[in-house]
């Protein structure tokens, strides 16, 4: 990389930008439509002709948007923290330890992120039924779990294997039991990536979808994404576009925040000074 | 502050490897022991299972007088410094040191006590409140050691703890090292594949090999007296030569020249069960520029022709590299192992590379023919099968006689003050190695 020609600059530019061009447009044409007008939907121009926070304020004061909202970040949340302390706790004993059935573990993980959802749609509303937790928030939350932990333990059990074993070595005779050394040493290095773990798994239970609209009836625990395709137009045959624009843009906010701040550190790498080098 | 004995230590590892044979040694209060051997000889294997990072597959092991076998590290009262350091990256120097005692809820106010006194013996008092990714290698060592020293434990184990820094801190660190554990009289056992270190540091040195341990002794009797050639070999740097010699008519003949064996030693050699041929040892300081051995000196030896292929002065000591083409080179399995360990087997060097420690003020020049004396008292004979020192066995008097060199004066007198040669004065049939009540334990 040391010598960078100006053309090797205009090529890579240019491929860039088309690049960041291909990702933008449809993520600015949503932006645009949220802001149109009703009338203006249809209007083919890219920029609105005339500016409108109506779409917002409309989603906004319904309680159709701002409960199922509340659902997406409540589950999100309990479900990420649940999946990331069970994922740190499989990822640490895959990494470090030997034990029997430990491939067949890895295995089974491996077979459940793969498994096709959609096959387990329906003997899941059955049971979920069955037992009281349809349209409820743990409905939801289990499965999310289990879906989640695979992609924590593959993620994690990267990271604790770059942990110096030393360190917990060195904790162990500092007088730390093993739960000590884990919580006071372990831990604390592998939060990066328990930080990245935990935005993976809450993007994955935010922007669910199909269990989403499966597992609920009504606004009780609908999540967010489910919930725009509930949005009615103002009349039976008017289409609500700009209301679900503006909804598509506000569940599109929180993940941009979400990785902007946490990208720093996963980046900061805290395991550097460990040890020599 | 307490003894470590160990009885009978052996690994197993599940896969079957014997890591650690049956080894027994006892490291008194305050004494500090070396293990000492090539990479992969059990060293470290040895010290985790006394730290109890390791199980002990059989035998038994008490710290202190009581039996640790099954006890967690965290009750075992030790310290331990790591090769790498192992320091927190996530906490300060000052939680470094002070994590042990809080996981043992000290209050904070006798934490602060002492780390602050551990930091000032280690110089460390201005890095309290950094991070170790913001220290030297050498400031990181230091704070490893502190982290050890804080806790007042009944025993350190340091697992090759200088091996990370550059040689000239590697030398500081060492003395600094040796100063606090006499400071504090800690019982102390190192793990190191550094013979220098091993010499240098400990009170005693135990030598192991593939598992097994060879010798245990001070630094003195493993160099003066080492029981076999890997010991022999091990010990000492430059390390000591190898020939190949073969006893005939009641001489022992070797490229270097003929030397005579006492009659013990002759018998020694016969029943060793090789046949007649032996290996000899011969350290690089028991040779010397024959124009500068004292006329008293020499009987005590043989002088002997040489083309000096290299020559490496070193201001102090002059070192010469020489070769005897008629030699064929000494093999031994011992020895293999040794050549793997140093590198020299990959390098190509020959084992039969013949290296001279001289006085500075030698005129031997590179390249030329020099006439070299060695000293045949300090002489070790090795039975090439089994590797044991032939010359060790029996305080009897002479073990090696020495075929007076063609035109040495025939007058004898007092020895030459050479290193090894502390035997009977006076008389052709000299000791070879000193006996038990020797030097040998002086440094205890």
């Amino acid at each position: 990389m040391a010598a960078n020609t100006p053309r090797q600059w205009a090529s890579w530019g240019t491929a860039n930008l088309v690049v960041i061009a291909l990702a933008l447009i449809p993520v600015l044409w949503l932006v645009s439509l949220s802001f149109k007008t009703p009338t203006a939907v249809l209007d083919p121009s890219y920029f609105p002709a005339q500016w409108t926070w109506g779409n917002y304020s409309g989603i906004l004061k319904t309680s159709q948007f701002i409960r199922p909202l509340i659902n997406s970040i409540g589950i999100g949340l309990i479900a990420t923290f649940i999946a990331v302390v069970l994922a740190s706790m499989a990822a640490y004993a895959i990494a470090r330890l030997r034990f029997p059935g430990k491939s067949v573990l890895i295995g089974m993980a491996l077979l459940i992120a793969m498994f096709p959802q959609i096959s387990l749609v329906t003997p899941m509303f059955t049971i979920e039924r069955a037992l009281g937790l349809f349209n409820t928030w743990p409905g939801l939350i289990i499965p999310y779990v289990a879906f989640g932990l695979p992609l924590g333990i593959y993620t994690l059990s990267a990271f604790f294997r770059e942990i110096p074993w030393e360190l917990e070595k060195a904790a162990k005779v500092d007088g730390a039991t093993p739960f000590q050394a884990f919580i006071r040493v372990i831990a604390p290095l592998a939060a990066p990536g328990m930080v990245t773990t935990a935005i993976l798994v809450f993007l994955f239970c935010w922007n669910e979808f199909l269990l989403a609209i499966s597992l609920t009836s009504t606004t009780a625990s609908r999540t967010a994404p489910a919930s725009i395709a509930y949005f009615s137009g103002s009349s039976q045959f008017s289409v609500p576009t700009g209301p679900i624009a503006a909804a598509a843009v506000v569940i599109t906010i929180p993940i941009i925040i979400f990785v902007v701040f946490f990208q720093r550190r996963i980046v900061a790498g805290l395991t550097s000074g460990a040890v020599k080098g | 502050m307490a003894e470590i004995v160990l009885n009978e230590i052996t690994k197993r590892f599940p896969d079957g490897a014997l890591a650690v044979d049956k080894i027994s040694l006892d490291v008194g209060d305050g004494e500090f022991v070396i293990l000492v051997g090539p990479s992969g000889c059990g060293k470290s294997t040895v010290l985790n299972m006394i730290a109890g990072l390791e199980d002990i597959t059989s035998g038994e092991l008490r710290i202190g007088g009581q039996v640790v076998n099954n006890k967690t590290p965290k009750d075992r009262d030790i310290a331990m410094v790591f090769q790498s350091y192992a320091l927190y990256p996530h906490m300060t120097v000052r939680e470094n040191m002070g994590f042990a005692l809080k996981l043992a809820k000290t209050p904070q106010a006798t934490i602060k006590e002492k780390v602050e006194e551990a930091a000032r013996i280690l110089d460390l008092t201005q890095h309290l409140d950094r991070r170790p990714a913001n220290l030297s290698g050498g400031q990181r060592q230091r704070v490893a050691m502190g982290r050890a020293i804080v806790r007042d434990p009944a025993a350190f184990l340091m697992d090759e703890p200088l091996s990370n820094l550059d040689a000239k801190l590697r030398v500081q660190m060492r003395t600094e090292v040796s100063r606090i554990q006499r400071r504090l009289g800690t019982t102390t056992v190192y793990v190191t594949h550094d013979q220098t270190e091993a010499m240098t540091l400990g009170d005693r040195v135990a030598v192991m090999r593939t598992g097994v341990l060879q010798q245990v002794g001070s630094p003195k009797e493993l160099y003066d007296r080492p029981v076999n050639l890997f010991v022999a070999g091990f010990i000492g740097s430059p390390a000591m030569n190898f020939l190949s010699g073969t006893l005939e008519d009641g001489m022992l003949r070797t490229s270097l020249g003929d030397f005579r064996l006492s009659d013990r030693l002759r018998r020694e050699v016969e029943s060793s069960g090789s046949g007649r041929s032996v290996i000899v040892g011969l350290r690089p300081e028991n040779f010397e520029d024959a124009a500068l051995v004292s006329a008293d000196a020499r009987p005590n030896g043989i002088t002997f022709r040489t083309s000096i292929d290299v020559l490496e002065s070193l201001g102090s000591d002059v070192y010469v590299y020489f070769t005897h083409g008629r030699e064929q080179g000494v093999t031994a399995a011992e020895l293999d192992e040794l050549a793997r360990d140093s590198g020299r087997a990959d390098t190509g060097g020959s084992g039969d590379t013949v290296v001279a420690r001289l006085d500075a003020a030698t005129r031997i020049r590179e390249g030329q023919e020099a006439e070299l004396w060695v000293n045949g008292r300090a002489m070790h004979i090795f039975d090439p099968a089994s590797g044991r020192n032939l010359s060790l066995a029996g305080d009897d008097g002479g073990a090696v006689s020495v075929q007076p060199a063609p035109g040495a004066a025939a007058a004898e007198a007092a020895g030459r003050d050479e290193p090894a040669a502390t035997g009977a004065e006076g008389t052709v049939d000299v000791q070879a190695i000193p006996g038990q009540a020797g030097p040998a334990g002086e440094a205890t």
